[in-house]
């Protein structure tokens, strides 16, 4: 049985059906793109799989249990990152990175944040409020928590955008890190990127 | 390979956490916070102004004007509570935390309490003066306000909740949870008058600390489903 298995995903918003029959299976050390033009539901679908959102018809199951009977259990195995970043504009960027870790459920100390920020290049900036950083700063803060995090599995939305190329090659040195270490990863991106994994399926939506 | 749980902090330090990032929020932002006390305090003063220099109407008057201003006040800042987080993300992280959502709503109930409604408490015995009410009738108003105003906080995160990423939230949630004040607006009120006329205030200042026990433990859990109910 693999660890986190989609099931005859469908999802509907309003009357319209975005994308249906979506099955997929994942297992340790394998990476998923999904792929797709814009609106055709990548977003919904890493929604449905972080169990923000009801699938219409379906089921999402973590090592054959339904996801949403697990709740917190499966919330400490997995870290999600969206579009919006979850980036406190009047907070410094180590007071951001703290604050969400804690929320996931792991506490770190100054000198740890402190290191994974300069990790994600923003070595001197730390202490500014976050209002103040570009786009693409904003994002690296953001990336910094999945430095800290010791969960499983990555769901990220775009993790990319805004990023300039040694920022990506960052991220893609840490995904290929995380997979390598037997984490999973189901990521979307508009991006061509490559990244060294047990196994890579892509997952097309309409 | 990877931990398959995190070691965790158990939840009530997750609404401490919760509790100190509001209050540092609130640090920065103090213009906030000061809107709500100052839409207070001149809400209160305003009465005075209008009825006129009759000292024994306003007497009577005093407890329910205080306690009308305070439940607007309160409400004012309601829209603040989730939204800001719902704005830039922070909101999906807490509903995805492993910790339970009801200690991290109690949190920020407990941060709007002490943003917006210890400031009311602090501030009611002087405007209380305003009014010529005596001192004992101070004491009463301010410990009804002290018992009372958390339980306004608490209730309204149920309606911010439910409101949540509404058009027109902000008046929504105003029909949605005033009528749910008005008991705590008739014992609040009711304490003082019951003080004045020596029948003590023992009563009702009881009665708001069951309202108080109640909401602490049912409103957390109400506004952490509506929450989830809001995000799908």
């Amino acid at each position: 049985m693999s660890i986190l298995q989609g099931s005859d995903l469908e999802c509907v918003r309003g009357d319209r059906r975005l994308f249906k029959d979506i099955n997929f299976s994942l297992e340790a050390g394998e990476l998923i793109q999904v792929h797709g033009p814009n609106g055709s539901g990548k977003t919904s679908l890493l929604r449905m799989l972080c169990g923000l959102a009801i699938p219409a018809h379906g089921k999402i199951c973590w090592h054959g249990a339904d996801i949403r009977s697990l709740k917190g259990d499966y919330y400490g195995a997995i870290t999600y990152l969206g579009h919006l970043s979850g980036v406190k504009d009047d907070l410094t960027a180590i007071e951001n990175l703290r604050i969400s870790s804690a929320l996931a459920g792991v506490e770190i100390d100054t000198k740890k944040a402190h290191d994974a920020l300069q990790h994600m290049g923003l070595g001197g900036r730390e202490l500014l409020p976050v209002k103040v950083l570009s786009q693409g700063q904003r994002r690296r803060v953001a990336l910094a928590r999945l430095l800290v995090c010791r969960t499983v599995l990555w769901i990220l939305d775009e993790p990319l955008a805004a990023l300039d190329s040694a920022a990506v090659k960052l991220v893609q040195n840490l995904l290929e890190q995380h997979l390598a270490q037997g984490g999973m990863v189901v990521m979307t991106t508009h991006q061509e990127i490559d990244i060294a994994a047990g196994a890579t399926q892509r997952l097309q939506l309409a | 390979m990877l931990p398959a749980q995190p070691n965790g902090c158990n939840s009530p330090d997750m609404s401490l956490w919760v509790i100190q990032r509001d209050l540092l929020l609130a640090m920065r932002r103090r213009a906030d916070v000061l809107t709500t006390l100052f839409f207070f305090i001149i809400v209160v003063s305003l009465f005075p102004l209008g009825v006129g220099p009759e000292i024994n109407m306003l007497r009577t008057m005093a407890p329910g004007v205080v306690w009308v201003a305070a439940l607007l006040a309160s409400m004012l800042s309601l829209g603040r509570m989730f939204s800001s987080d719902y704005l830039d993300g922070t909101l999906e992280q807490m509903l995805l935390s492993p910790q339970s959502l009801s200690m991290l709503v109690l949190g920020k109930a407990l941060a709007h309490w002490l943003v917006t409604g210890v400031p009311l408490v602090l501030m009611s015995p002087v405007l209380g003066i305003q009014y010529d009410l005596s001192t004992e009738a101070l004491l009463v108003l301010t410990a009804s306000l002290l018992l009372g105003t958390p339980v306004l906080s608490l209730i309204g995160a149920i309606g911010a909740a439910l409101t949540l990423g509404l058009r027109g939230g902000g008046v929504l949630v105003s029909l949605l949870v005033l009528p749910l004040y008005i008991p705590v607006l008739i014992f609040g009120a009711g304490a003082v008058e019951a003080s004045a006329a020596g029948l003590g205030a023992g009563a009702h200042l009881s009665l708001l600390g069951a309202f108080l026990l109640v909401s602490l433990v049912l409103a957390p859990w109400a506004a952490a489903v509506s929450l989830r109910i809001s995000m799908e």
